[in-house]
């Protein structure tokens, strides 16, 4: 398995939404939070080493 | 004179005046300079193996105090070998499980679940006093028993020069100085080592900034033998972490994670202790019980170690060499590693079996060993005390997740424990053409199992051994005037078959004195195995 960076998320506009509404009535420092927790479960679901290494890579 | 620097719990070796101390210099073979755990460890060893070795400290016994507490089973084992655990054992806390809290919240439970067939447990509770105690003790056994073993209290390295083939030293006593000479000088002297400060040589790594209030407290409570360990706890002005454990003798270890800017002074007044340790025992048990506080002090953390742990004939070991934060029990636990790394190399070097060279990898390999624990350890640090607003965002996001999702747990770090290092690819080792399990490849610490009555490691005595599983035609294998003798096991236990075998019907492995595979084969080969007994002795490359 390799990073996918084409496009792989059915509905991006729908997805969107649901994440910025996921941070609806959050402060900051609330949402800096769950972005953390968010971050770790979707991390841990991918679980493979070098697939989080590239993230990590494409994301800077 | 000799300065008292510290009160001690036991006296383990008053002074005694000997008359070496009058007469003309003497060289010794081996003299090592400290008796706490890694001196003695290495004096015991080395005694038993017939090498002389001359034991220096400047005070008389073990040092009182809140030190080391969590012993694990590698140094137990090596214990084991020494003839000196069953008295840690009988005396020690055996705990295997540990509690983890975020404020309020309990948020999860671990047990060690320690495996079956094991002589020793995963880790025992000891008050370094005694560990080192019972260490004195069986030193004391050997020497009735003829081990050339002597230990000289209040005798106190003052001065040192360092010569090809010798080290000189000035030593002070309560009646005076006198001299003496060290073929091999090994400093076992601590974290402030007095040795490094005369060679001039440097410790450098990184001071965490933090102080950690540590109360050892007796009280007779009924709080289960586990590890209870709080992030940012509930209870008032405990600091960032909070720690609750067990030791023998009805005394618990308490630590309080302070922050960097307190005034040290007053956080060590006892009234200040109480109001603290009764805000975190009440919120336990409901009330105050009844304590009185046994030892108290403050302490900073650092993780270093010396650029080289070997300069000419002088070797450092233990804390003299490397020093680790106690998050992990990494200190005490890696500096009897060290010792019987260099115990056995010492030994053969000094009777003329090895080269000197063969004191390089004891350097190499016990570096590689405190890099792997300065890690672990400087790790563990970080997540407690997050050094920056993301690092403790994301600490925190653990922490929450921990108590809800299994996932998140080993991600929480308040300490990883204390195992030993594997040296892979390390030029003593090889080969491997066994397709055998990954914890018994070359380079890893044999781990015990059940043979006939007792345990596999009994067998392994601390010399050059041949483990001959379901092979039947084994015989010693001889090479460079060292032999290896076999042990034949024909009919191994199901954990020996597990740790040992895996898939494969047998397998030959060679294991060295301090219980590390060098190699591994499906079956036996005496040219084989003479090959990997001279490389692992350091006469491979000829
Ligand atoms: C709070 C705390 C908790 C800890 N918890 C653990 C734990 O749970 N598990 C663990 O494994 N480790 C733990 N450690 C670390 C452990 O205490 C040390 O790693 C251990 O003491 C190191 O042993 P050593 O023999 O190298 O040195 P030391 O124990 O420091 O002994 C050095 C000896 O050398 C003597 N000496 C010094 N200079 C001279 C001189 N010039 N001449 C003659 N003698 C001299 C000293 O008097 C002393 O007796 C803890 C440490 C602290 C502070």
């Amino acid at each position: 398995m390799t990073l996918i960076l084409e496009p792989n998320i059915p509905d991006p506009d729908g997805f969107y939404d649901e994440l910025l509404c996921a941070h609806e009535e959050l402060t900051d420092d609330e949402s800096e939070a769950f972005n953390a927790r968010l971050i770790l479960t979707l991390c841990n679901h991918i679980g493979d080493r070098e697939i989080l290494r590239a993230a990590l890579e494409a994301a800077k | 004179m000799v300065a008292v620097r510290y009160e001690t719990a036991f006296k383990l070796y008053p002074y005694e005046k000997v008359p070496a101390q009058s007469g003309a210099v003497q060289r010794h073979p081996v003299v090592i300079v400290g008796g706490g755990p890694v001196g003695l460890a290495l004096a015991l060893d080395l005694g038993k193996k017939g090498t002389p070795a001359l034991v220096l400290d400047d005070h008389d016994g073990a040092g009182l105090g809140s030190k080391a507490i969590c012993f694990a089973k590698r140094t137990l084992d090596i214990a084991s070998r020494l003839g000196a655990s069953a008295s840690m054992v009988d005396k020690g806390v055996v705990w295997n499980v540990g509690k983890v809290f975020h404020g309020e919240g309990n948020l999860f439970k671990f047990d060690l679940l320690p495996e079956s067939g094991h002589r020793n447990p995963a880790f025992i509770n000891l008050q370094q006093p005694y560990f080192e105690r019972f260490l004195v003790d069986e030193i004391r056994n050997a020497q009735k028993a003829g081990a050339p073993i002597e230990i000289r209290g209040r005798n106190s390295v003052t001065a040192m020069k360092q010569f090809d083939e010798y080290t000189a030293l000035d030593i002070q006593t309560p009646d005076g100085p006198y001299h003496l000479e060290a073929e091999y000088l090994i400093a076992c002297d601590g974290a402030r080592s007095s040795i490094r400060d005369m060679m001039g040589l440097s410790f450098d790594g990184r001071v965490f900034e933090d102080n950690f209030l540590i109360a050892d407290v007796k009280m007779k409570a009924d709080f289960p033998t586990e590890r209870w360990f709080w992030f940012e706890p509930p209870f008032k002005d405990s600091g960032q972490s909070a720690l609750l454990h067990k030791q023998p003798d009805d005394i618990w270890r308490i630590d309080f994670q302070l922050g960097w800017d307190i005034d040290r002074e007053k956080e060590l007044d006892a009234d200040r202790i109480r109001a603290r340790v009764d805000a975190m025992l009440s919120s336990q048990a409901g009330s105050v019980p009844e304590y009185e506080l046994h030892w108290t002090s403050i302490y900073t953390f650092q993780c270093r170690r010396m650029e080289t742990f070997r300069h000419g004939t002088v070797l450092f070991a233990g804390d003299s060499a490397h020093q680790v934060s106690p998050f992990g029990a990494r200190g005490a636990n890696s500096g009897v590693q060290d010792a019987e790394n260099l115990a056995w190399k010492l030994d053969l070097v000094l009777k003329g079996l090895a080269e000197d060279s063969l004191l390089d990898t004891y350097a190499t390999e016990r570096e590689f060993g405190a890099d792997e624990n300065i890690l672990n350890s400087s790790r563990a640090t970080d997540f407690m005390t997050p050094k920056s607003n993301v690092s403790k965002t994301f600490r925190n996001a653990v922490l929450d997740l921990a108590g809800r999702h299994a996932f998140a747990r080993p991600l929480v770090n308040s300490g990883r424990l204390s195992v030993p290092c594997t040296y892979d690819g390390f030029d003593l080792f090889g080969p491997d053409t066994l397709a055998g399990p990954d914890i018994t490849r070359p380079g890893a610490t044999c781990p015990d199992a059940p043979v006939d009555e007792g345990y596999l490691l009994d067998h392994l005595s601390g010399a050059f051994h041949i483990l001959n599983i379901g092979d039947g035609t084994a015989i010693s294998v001889t090479s460079e005037g060292i032999t290896a003798d076999v042990i034949n096991i024909a009919a191994p236990s199901s954990e020996l078959s597990a740790r040992y075998l895996g898939d494969e019907p047998c397998a030959v492995y060679l294991i060295r004195p301090d219980q590390h595979v060098v190699a591994r084969w499906a079956s036996f080969d005496e040219k084989a195995i003479a090959a990997a007994l001279k490389n692992s002795i350091g006469k491979g490359a000829e």
